[in-house]
């Protein structure tokens, strides 16, 4: 299938996104689409599949001009639209998500459920994943829903799959697997487009990139006439520092420890404790662990036994208010049902945990409220048309970065981060990684979970490595490489 | 980078905002054409004052749809405090203490809802359905269906539902003082942001560290407390406690809090907008009576206003 999509312009209300793209797309090609948080993606792919109508421009499908009236349409004529903000239904079975709308029904509307599951367990093959098919998807990690995700998509026979930040909560392992699969689709005659802010991912699978820069193309070139460098002066107009600032680190007395953590079947005698100024990195494969030890940790889960110790002294955390009592605060890896209200403004969602410092009485204090999310506004780049705007309204990258900024308020002891930068565009993650350094040397501690080695490998201290629920090793700073920590990740050593 | 320019982002289209203040101008207009009378100040007095009762339950209800909750038992309640007000009168307490006893006694019924549902983790609709038949059965049973009178002849107790205060019902300062502190309790106390944080995405709320539980406990406690002293007003205007009394007010507390335009799921909706609502009802009841359109006929015109109102709220998307 051939797309051509020409001087593409879409506005929400005053705010004008997109002004003026051209993008094109060849049968069987892996076509990058990159641009900072908020330069227009995944609007102009919802344009594309008919989930938005452009306000001007014409998209050509086979030289056809097509108007999509909705998303339905456009998949049945084969164009799949993996989205950013991962749709599923968190009551329901993995199974039922995979097969959502197009349930596969004998002549009464009976469910064929014997072959829906031998579909899925081929799907589930080629990908390389075992999820129990009646596991309620709401207690899959954020990476177990993207890659049901994923495998719904190729379920479709589409001709055109669009990928917006598919890997952003996948490990190498699943990565991989992906890429294979990929490179036998194009081989078929697929095409296929690639929105994602890991470079490396980009440079690896990809013929052609399209560069977008505050709603305009700023060019397509193919990969091999590009780099890194190139690329990201386009995204960003002006050249970038190192990816990762300098970092020194001078840990100081130790503020958390974790002795003998342990959930049943999710992960066994976790010993774990981290000091004043230190980055710990948790590095791991999919389903290692890594979440739900932090979950337990900060009360969102309970633990079956083990303790946890904050500065010396024995603490009991049963439920979230206890360990932001205690000094903890929880960066979610799944900002849309855990890390913000959709329905609040920016201001309002950083305010959230940060009511009992603005208002100390019960009465919200408006101007230090407003003024505080100003600065984090700022702070952290984030895209908005105002502090007021619905948190909904903006782009993924720019929500996440809202996540970071609500609890970086609440001045923690303990800041645990899990897959911070994830969907955050080059330039603001330095941002991100600068903040990191400047609350570490206030004598801050984080630990941060990351599904991204070079993030890993650049920001942290000292490396945890996690297998199969359990400690599988511990990394220094300087002897880290990502060979060691795949070898310890996939239980070799 | 930055981003110019305001962003419309849609959260409040006009209709939200002001929608159900253009539909109540338009029901005293068409009203007040078909029968001049409605707009004496007599009768405006009067309908403020049947609207008082309702109000002071639907704003109590307000907080527990904004949570994404129901409670069916308002009425229940109201009936239950009344009658126990009235027993402890009778039996000589000191009527002020017997009110504020009563009225304390409405909050715990609403508290136990809320343990119900928090730590009981049963559904609203569900406990409140059941505390709902248990508190009215209780009024039975304490005044074996029998009304309580002699309730004595205490003034400050007369004056509660039938006094003026510079010639405005009491009923009515109660409501107006009522409203302007819930409201600042929902509009610019932190514990208002918490409620509209759980109705939005509990999961969220409870991790960013708000207290959930203890949150919807006092908005049940809230609500029980507005429909206690609803029932505080209507006992001293009956001068006796009926123990049928406040049947089916949830529902009129109900379509006050939707017409206002706050939405059953949760989240999303304003005080402003239930008071809008009471008074649209309270309205529609006045008004009807005095074109004299038969009860019958006005609960057919009640519902079809619902029905519209909500039709109406739908467009905006
Ligand atoms: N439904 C909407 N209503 C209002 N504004 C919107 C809406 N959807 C997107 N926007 C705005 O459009 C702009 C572009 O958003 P978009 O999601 O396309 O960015 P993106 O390039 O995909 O960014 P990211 O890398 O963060 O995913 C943002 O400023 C966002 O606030
Ligand atoms: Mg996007």
């Amino acid at each position: 299938m051939k797309i051509e999509m020409r001087d593409i312009y879409k506005a929400f209300g005053q705010n004008k996104v997109l002004e003026g793209v051209d993008f094109d797309l060849e049968p069987g090609e892996v076509h990058a689409l990159m641009g900072e948080n908020g330069a227009g993606k995944s609007t102009l792919m919802n344009i594309l599949t008919g989930l938005h109508k452009q306000d001007k421009g014409t998209v050509k499908i086979n030289g056809v001009e097509t108007v999509f009236k909705n998303s339905l349409e456009a998949e049945r004529s084969g164009l799949a639209f993996i989205r950013q903000e991962l749709n599923i239904w968190p009551e329901m079975t993995v199974l039922e998500n995979l097969f959502i709308g197009r349930e596969l029904t004998n002549a009464f509307g009976v469910l064929k459920t014997k072959e829906m599951q031998k579909i899925a367990s081929d799907i589930f093959k080629t990908l390389n994943i075992s999820l129990p098919f009646d596991k309620e998807a709401g207690f899959c990690s954020v990476g177990e829903q993207q890659m049901i995700e994923i495998a719904k998509a190729l379920m479709t026979d589409a001709e055109v799959i669009i990928m917006d930040e598919p890997t952003a909560a996948l490990t190498d392992r699943e990565i991989e697997k992906l890429f294979e699969i990929m490179k036998e689709l194009t081989a078929k005659g697929v095409s296929l487009v690639y929105i994602s802010h890991r470079m490396e991912e980009i440079f690896a699978i990809c013929d052609r990139i399209t560069v977008m820069r505050d709603g305009k193309t700023v060019d397509t070139t193919p990969i091999p006439e590009t780099s890194f460098e190139e690329v990201v002066k386009k995204m960003v107009g002006r050249e970038l520092e190192d990816r990762f600032p300098h970092r020194e680190a001078k840990p100081g007395e130790t503020v958390l420890e974790i002795k003998e953590l342990s959930r049943k079947g999710v992960f066994n005698y976790v010993n774990m404790s981290v000091r004043r100024g230190e980055i710990l990195g948790v590095a791991g494969l999919m389903g290692a662990g890594r979440t739900e030890i932090m979950r337990a940790l900060f009360g969102v889960d309970q633990a079956d036994s083990g303790e946890v110790f904050i500065e010396g002294k024995k603490v009991s955390i049963r439920q979230p208010i206890d360990a932001v009592k205690h000094g903890l605060a929880f960066i979610t890896e799944n900002r849309k049902d855990e890390g913000l209200i959709l329905d609040f403004s920016v201001r309002e969602n950083i305010g959230l945990p940060n009511l009992g410092s603005f208002a100390p009485n019960g009465i919200v204090k408006a101007n230090e409220e407003k003024q505080f999310v100003e600065m984090m506004v700022k702070r952290l780049s984030v895209k908005t048309a105002s502090p007021e705007t619905i948190i909904g309204n903006l782009s993924g990258g720019n929500q996440q970065k809202v996540v970071i900024a609500k609890w970086i308020g609440t001045s923690p002891k303990v800041l645990i981060m899990d897959e911070p930068t994830r969907g955050i565009d080059v330039g603001a993650k330095r941002e991100i990684y600068e903040l990191m350094n400047e609350l570490t040397e206030r004598g801050l501690a984080i630990i941060m979970v990351s599904s991204e080695l070079p993030e890993v490998l650049g920001m942290s201290d000292r490396i945890l490595v996690i297998h199969e629920g359990k400690i599988a090793g511990e990394l220094g700073r300087q002897e880290a490489t990502q060979e060691k920590i795949m070898a310890l990740a996939t239980g070799g050593n | 980078m930055g981003t110019q320019g305001k962003l419309n982002d849609g959260s409040t289209s006009i209709w939200q905002k002001f929608g159900p203040l253009f539909a109540l101008l338009l029901l005293f207009i068409v009203i007040a054409a078909l029968n001049p009378s409605f707009l004496e100040p007599l009768n405006i007095m009067n309908l403020l004052r049947q609207t008082s009762i309702n109000a002071l339950i639907a704003f109590g209800m307000t907080f527990i749809i904004l949570t994404g909750g129901i409670d069916l038992s308002v009425g229940s309640i109201l009936a239950l405090s009344s009658a126990l007000m009235a027993g402890m009168m009778v039996s000589g307490m000191d009527p002020i203490l017997a009110i504020l006893v009563g009225v304390l006694l409405g909050t715990l019924m609403g508290v136990l809802n809320g343990l119900l549902i928090t730590k009981g983790k049963m559904a609203p609709f569900i406990a409140t359905l059941a505390t709902m038949t248990i508190y009215r059965g209780l009024t039975l049973v304490y005044t074996e269906g029998k009304p309580v009178t002699g309730l004595g002849d205490s003034e400050l107790f007369q004056m509660l539902g039938r006094g003026y205060f510079f010639g405005i019902p009491v009923p009515v300062v109660i409501m107006i003082i009522a409203f302007f502190v819930l409201w600042f309790l929902l509009h610019k106390m932190s514990f208002g942001r918490k409620t509209y944080a759980i109705g939005g995405n509990e999961k969220s709320s409870r991790i960013s560290g708000i207290k959930v539980d203890r949150v919807k406990i006092m908005i049940y406690g809230i609500a029980g407390t507005m429909a206690a002293l609803a029932g505080a007003i209507l006992t001293s205007r009956l001068n006796s406690a009926q123990p049928t009394a406040g049947q089916a007010y949830e529902m009129d507390a109900i379509a006050a809090v939707v017409l206002g335009g706050t939405s059953l799921s949760g989240g999303k909706g304003r005080l402003f907008g239930t008071l809008i609502g009471v008074l649209i009802i309270g309205t529609l009841n006045n008004g009807l009576n005095l074109l004299g359109v038969s009860s019958f006929y006005q609960q057919v015109v009640k519902g079809v206003v619902i029905i519209v109102a909500v039709l109406l709220d739908r467009k905006k998307s």
